[in-house]
């Protein structure tokens, strides 16, 4: 089973049973990381998979502290995680993950939000494009009560045989 | 972080430690530009002691690279993770950097 993003609500905080909350400071990104790898081991996800599970919510953490927040440090950032189906049993692989993270930054219009082209060779832009290439689903919206919630899924059946087949804008 | 500076006969090799990312990526790019002020004709990137490196240390040496270039200065990124490779095929810069398999290999070629 899974949510549409706007079914979250705003109230990731309260609803995923596990949620971290950081201030957007660059310093607090590798535990995240080692949190979401383990995590995603846990839910049957190939190390591979699981580090690039990791790897798109640093590139997402990221963008917020340097777009959203302009590097500001006290910015709050969540990020909410789910198993697919939300009743997974324990001890078990489940179907996928789903990964919310919510800011208070500025908002931005979503369908602005893509991928450079890969061939223009420079340093920058590449976070999106690695988010879309190695998750099943990247959606951003805008919150109601101010902010952007960034939406991210992926299918274990998609690991690690169908990894790479994606293709970011 | 701590970055090895290494100066060999013609060329300078850097070796970062531990993770890449945003938190450190100035780290990496104060050492590169340093080690490009001296023009050597090859700069190798020993990525051994690198586990993790995002788009931030990404940018980084695309930066240094095309920094580089302006001096002809070649640059050699060498002993990639598997972590650390699968990023730069997944932004397709493995088809721009260099990459040795050895820092042998980046000195040899």
């Amino acid at each position: 089973m899974t949510r549409s993003p706007t079914q979250t609500a705003d109230a990731v905080s309260a609803t995923a049973p596990v949620v971290i909350n950081l201030l957007s400071q660059a310093r607090y990104l590798s535990g995240v990381r080692e949190f979401i790898f383990s995590v995603a081991r846990r839910f049957g996800f190939d190390e591979k998979s699981a580090s690039h599970i990791a790897l798109a919510v640093d590139e997402a953490v990221c963008n917020i502290i340097r777009h959203g927040y302009d590097k500001r440090a006290d910015g709050q950032i969540t990020v909410g995680l789910w198993p697919i189906p939300e009743d997974a049993p324990e001890g078990r692989n489940t179907e996928g993950i789903r990964i919310v993270i919510e800011d208070s930054a500025k908002q931005v219009d979503p369908d602005k939000i893509k991928g450079r082209d890969l061939a223009d060779v420079r340093p920058g832009g590449l976070g999106v494009h690695i988010m879309k290439q190695v998750m099943n689903e990247v959606t951003y919206e805008k919150r109601a009560k101010g902010g952007m919630r960034l939406t991210m899924i992926k299918y274990l059946s998609a690991s690690p045989s169908e990894e790479g087949d994606n293709h970011a804008d | 972080m701590q970055i090895d500076v290494s100066p060999l006969q013609s060329a300078t090799m850097l070796k970062p430690h531990g993770d890449v990312d945003m938190s450190c990526a100035r780290d990496l790019q104060g050492a590169l530009h340093q080690a490009l002020r001296a023009k050597p004709e090859r700069l190798i990137v020993n990525l051994e002691d690198v586990s993790y490196m995002d788009s931030s240390g990404v940018a980084t040496l695309v930066e240094a690279m095309q920094i580089a270039r302006k001096s002809k200065t070649s640059v050699v990124l060498c002993n990639l993770q598997d972590r650390v490779r699968s990023i730069f095929e997944i932004a397709r810069l493995d088809r721009v950097f260099k990459i040795a398999a050895t820092a042998d290999e980046a000195l040899a070629n």
